[in-house]
């Protein structure tokens, strides 16, 4: 009997003991910012008053899947510069910037960012690189009324179908850059298309898209090839691509689909016989996994490329010099030139507490800097600035790692992007 | 795809039995362990995606080119199998095999994580070595010499392979060992040295399917991880153990594979695992097993 | 496999109880200390992790498919909840319904064959099912099926407070639990375990194994569809995640952890892998690194688990 007591209150102990090292592991985090956020005693829901005192920026983006190179943590060193270079305070509020991985989990994520809001004092979050969380995220920064500035995900729902009062679309879109190729493309005769589209939401969207802005401009498209995500070979797919005929072969993939297309294509001779490839959701970083032997000719949207003028540059050296040596694509980019924005809107409104009326400042504020230009952002919530059309620089043309692109034409903003009338957006027809 | 002429149907069989080579040296590799070590080897993919990187890193690192990666390759990604053998494997052969099976996942997911922190996700590009990089004209297709150099080569290596374990003295002591090790090591015969390199051998091979594949598929971490249930399956299709049985089912799947790009692309990657589904309940041991 | 070992039914239950007990007054405290949408989501994976349990542990099956169930019953319940405007608690069973089903099918097939082909089949079937969700319109592909409504309990009370949500979440799975504890502690789980240790015997002394094993398969099944259908209504969010092979392997993973065969464990173990994914996520992708060293350690070290270690240090039946 005594014994079975004694075990009892074993198990009791260590279960409370493992207990408390979870709640002093949550103090330790709380406190990460040396404020309020009471761990621990006070209950999860109380702690979720400690904003207020602070600004909070949370990154959330994928620090180890297949988005890691183009945003990651490259966004997150984007995120503490803009914070840095804004002077480290808004309306005499310190601002922290906390980051994580949501492993491109739609669970995770949403789970990660409801703590964040509710227990962490995180005001607006900001990248989220996979359309299927950061639409989840949307939907969530909506109902705790906070703020979510995409830079990382495409979908074009984000100021469609899934628009948010409290959800601002930065960087890029699949609209916008199927539209921006698909225009210039065609006016240089490329009339004929095949389309390259992963079988999956994102590679639908952007072939839909394209295609329209084909056929709108007389353009033809003869047809497509669907394939699985993370296929391995293309040449299969390629030889159908190329025996289409069509001049223009569009890729509707990303990340290593895209590469690996481009590569064989390179292998199987496509480009050097004539066809032309067209990359729709192609990003500086996987230029530089492919290496301009095997990249050279592809054409490409880009709302933003680090050689484009002095601001850019002056800008990208400095952040290449925090990362490794790698300059940063548009998304990174993004992240910083949102986050600064952001910023600007705290500086006038001194509060960050209710999301709407940051996005709503936001919205107001004119945006100008250095990386994107001047823009406006669309009342469904979409940065509106230039889009620029690239075409891969051949080998011989290339002075230095990360030379890779020449300018073909810059989209002006009020062409780059979809018009708020056909977004579809629920919040216009109200 | 309305119209499909026969004409337009061989690059894309041609194009899938080539595709079926790098199946048939992963299932192969993976057979030999199963058969002699009773260990489903999960961390084989991740071994295929060390071979292409020790390649990258020798021309990278070493100015290494592609022909010394061949021979140096295959043998790095061995050692490095003869080492997680000694350490880690061996500890287990006595349980059951599900035990190794989660240990190899194990070192699968560290090896890829390491390379991912190293080398990020969009991976590291590797050109076709110059003598190879030409196109053939075989009647019906222009076919890069690689590809044509990738079939051959994995012919050779399965064939000498099935040759070896299959007709030669020291095959046959393998296969004893699988049945009885107790008996064979009474003969004298050093049955966990024996052991040790059978699975340093299968890991080379898988070594070497990644040496092969570095110039065509973009060298990054999670290449291995892709393929390996992949290649699970056609072991299974071709019965566990089988070595034959691997490669012919590696090659066909191949096959299939092209056949499902041309009909149903999105299903190419699925239609594996319904023919496994399929081979199972028709034939529990797999297509060249022996029943259980 | 490891098996617990047997102690008496009069030292067993008080034991149990205390077991229970504490296990549940734990948890209705955690929201004190750990943010309450994490513990749900500990809570799901950890029903989850005992339906499969119920499989590997007390029939020796491996299922390597099971998120095949998790994400299906997922995808019923979100569509229920908001297509059809059901509420949370119809939603949920009919997920846990679908599942079953699902089990049924998948099961007929699949125990006809042992060892490492009843997995292999398993994995088939769940690859093909990961393939149909893709394609299928309903599930809205990789874009999930987002904003699912948590609804009013019983059309009365409003879950979108998080602590209320968390409570039908705790009472769900004590349900679940009790479920699996009740099956492995009846007549039906004595002849699973002897069928674990000698089908043939079992088989002569008139037992239809099949039978048995095909009931556990549906059963787990459907439990593990229990856990699917809450999370989605609990996260709002259902996502081809849930149904992909790497969520069939972390399930193994975290049964592993906790301790094969032992009721408690795959709650132990799925907390311990949530946790540790939850505080390595603000951490530079070292996720899979860590999960990866976690396997081999525990494989090679701790095969019974953390549970099965501590019953064997306090020489109780856990």
């Amino acid at each position: 009997m005594l014994r079975d007591l004694a075990n009892r209150s074993m198990i009791v102990t260590l279960c409370a003991a493992a207990l408390c090292a979870a709640a002093c592991k949550k103090a330790d985090n709380a406190a990460g910012g040396g404020s309020a956020a009471s761990g621990g005693s006070g209950g999860a829901t109380a702690a979720s008053a400690g904003g207020g005192d602070k600004v909070v920026i949370g990154v959330m983006t994928d620090m180890s899947g297949p988005y890691a190179d183009l945003a990651g943590k490259g966004s997150e060193v984007a995120a503490r510069m803009a914070v840095e270079d804004f002077g480290g305070k808004v309306a005499g509020l310190p601002i922290e910037v906390i980051a994580a991985d949501h492993q491109n989990k739609p669970d995770i994520g949403s789970s990660l960012a409801r703590e964040w809001y509710d227990t962490k004092g995180v005001d607006v979050i900001v990248d989220v690189p996979t359309s299927s969380v950061a639409l989840a995220i949307a939907e969530i920064t909506r109902t705790k009324n906070k703020v979510f500035l995409v830079s990382g995900a495409g979908t074009s729902d984000l100021t469609g179908k899934a628009c948010s009062p409290n959800t601002i679309h930065w960087t890029y879109d699949t609209w916008a850059l199927s539209n921006a190729a698909g225009r210039e493309i065609i006016k240089n005769g490329g009339d004929t298309w095949f389309f390259l589209t992963v079988d999956y939401a994102f590679g639908a969207a952007l072939e839909r898209d394209a295609s329209k802005v084909v056929e709108q401009m007389g353009g033809k498209v003869l047809g497509d090839v669907k394939h699985p995500l993370n296929a391995q070979d293309f040449s299969s797919f390629l030889l159908q691509a190329q025996a289409s005929k069509a001049k223009i072969i569009g890729l509707a993939n990303a990340g290593k689909d895209t590469i690996n297309s481009i590569k064989q294509a390179a292998e199987f001779g496509i480009m050097s016989k004539g066809q032309k490839m067209a990359g729709l959701l192609t990003f500086i970083t996987d230029v530089n996994a492919l290496g301009l032997p095997a990249a050279q000719g592809l054409i490409l949207s880009e709302s933003f490329y680090w050689d484009r003028d002095d601001g850019t540059r002056a800008w990208s050296k400095k952040f290449a010099a925090k990362h490794d040596g790698e300059m940063p694509t548009m998304v990174q980019a993004g992240v910083y030139s949102a986050v600064t924005h952001y910023l600007k809107a705290l500086a006038e409104l001194k509060s960050a507490k209710d999301g709407k009326a940051v996005v709503d400042k936001m919205k107001a504020l004119p945006v100008d800097d250095a990386l994107f230009g001047k823009g406006t952002i669309d009342p469904n919530g979409r940065n509106r600035h230039s889009m620029y059309v690239y075409e891969v620089k051949k080998p011989e043309e290339s002075k230095a790692k990360w030379d890779y692109y020449k300018l073909i034409r810059e989209v002006p903003a009020d062409q780059a992007f979809r018009a708020p009338a056909d977004s579809e957006c629920p919040m216009l027809t109200k | 795809m309305g119209s499909i002429t026969l004409q337009a149907l061989y690059p894309q069989l041609l194009i899938g039995l080539i595709n079926g080579a790098a199946y048939a040296l992963l299932s192969l590799g993976l057979s030999i362990i199963f058969g002699l070590l009773n260990v489903i080897n999960f961390a084989h993919g991740a071994l295929y995606m060390l071979g292409a990187f020790v390649t990258w890193g020798l021309l990278h690192y070493a100015g290494i080119p592609y022909w010394g990666a061949l021979i140096l390759a295959p043998l790095a990604v061995g050692a490095v199998g003869v080492v997680l053998e000694r350490t880690l494997l061996h500890r287990l052969y006595r349980l059951d095999p599900l035990y190794n099976l989660l240990l190899t996942f194990g070192v699968a997911l560290i090896l890829q994580g390491l390379f991912q922190m190293k080398f990020g996700s969009s991976g590291e590009p590797y050109d076709i070595p110059a003598q190879l990089a030409a196109s053939r004209d075989v009647g019906f297709m222009m076919l890069p010499v690689y590809r044509g150099w990738v079939l051959i080569v994995s012919l050779v290596v399965c064939l000498t392979t099935w040759y070896v374990t299959e007709r030669t003295r020291l095959g046959s002591y393998l296969r004893a060992a699988t049945e009885n090790p107790g008996l064979v090591q009474a003969f004298g015969i050093n049955v966990p040295r024996m052991i040790t390199v059978t699975y340093g051998l299968g890991v080379a091979i898988a070594g070497l399917a990644g040496v092969l594949a570095a110039p065509t598929v973009n060298v990054s971490p999670e290449m291995g991880s892709e393929l390996i249930i992949v290649v699970f399956a056609v072991v299974v299709i071709g019965g566990m153990g089988s070595i034959m049985g691997s490669i012919v089912t590696g090659f066909a799947l191949g096959l299939v594979e092209g056949m499902t790009k041309v009909f149903y692309p999105p299903a190419s990657n699925t239609v594996v695992f319904a023919l496994m589904a399929l081979v199972l309940l028709i034939r529990p041991a797999g297509l060249f097993g022996k029943a259980p | 496999m490891t098996t617990a070992p047997s102690t008496s039914r009069a030292r067993r239950w008080p034991v149990e109880y205390t077991v229970f007990a504490v296990m549940t007054a734990l948890l209705v405290l955690a929201p004190l200390v750990v943010y309450s949408v994490t513990l749900m989501q500990c809570l799901c994976l950890a029903l989850f992790a005992c339906a499969f349990n119920l499989l590997i542990g007390y029939v020796g099956l491996l299922s390597f498919g099971h998120a095949m169930f998790l994400g299906a019953a997922g995808y019923a319940a979100a569509h229920a909840a908001k297509v059809w405007g059901l509420t949370p608690e119809l939603a949920i069973l009919f997920g846990t319904a679908c599942a079953g089903v699902i089990g049924l099918v998948v099961g007929w097939l699949a125990i006809r064959r042992q060892g490492i082909y009843f997995s292999m089949i398993t994995l088939g079937l769940a690859q093909m099912f990961f393939f149909f969700c893709k394609q299928a319109d309903f599930t809205h592909g990789e874009d999930s099926i987002q904003a699912v409504p948590r609804g009013h309990l019983f059309g009365l009370i409003n879950l979108d407070n998080d602590l209320v949500m968390y409570g039908f979440v705790l009472l769900v799975f004590l349900i679940g639990f009790s479920v699996i504890y009740r099956v492995i502690h009846s007549p039906f789980g004595a002849v699973l375990t002897a069928i674990r240790e000698n089908e043939t015997r079992t088989t002569s002394l008139g037992y239809n194994p099949d039978h048995y094993k095909l009931i556990a398969f549906v059963l787990s099944a459907a439990l593990a569809g229990t856990a699917g259908a809450t999370k989605v209504i609990a996260l709002q969010v259902a996502s081809l995640t849930d149904v992909e092979w790497q969520t069939s392997g972390a399930v193994v993973l975290m049964t592993l952890i906790g301790g094969l065969g032992r009721y408690t464990g795959p709650v132990v173990g799925a907390f311990f892998v949530a946790i540790l994914e939850h505080y390595l996520a603000e951490t530079r992708g070292l996720v899979p690194v860590i999960e990866g060293a976690v396997f081999v350690v525990f494989v090679l070290l701790f095969r019974q688990g953390l549970i099965g270690g501590l019953s064997n240090l306090l020489k109780l039946p856990l």
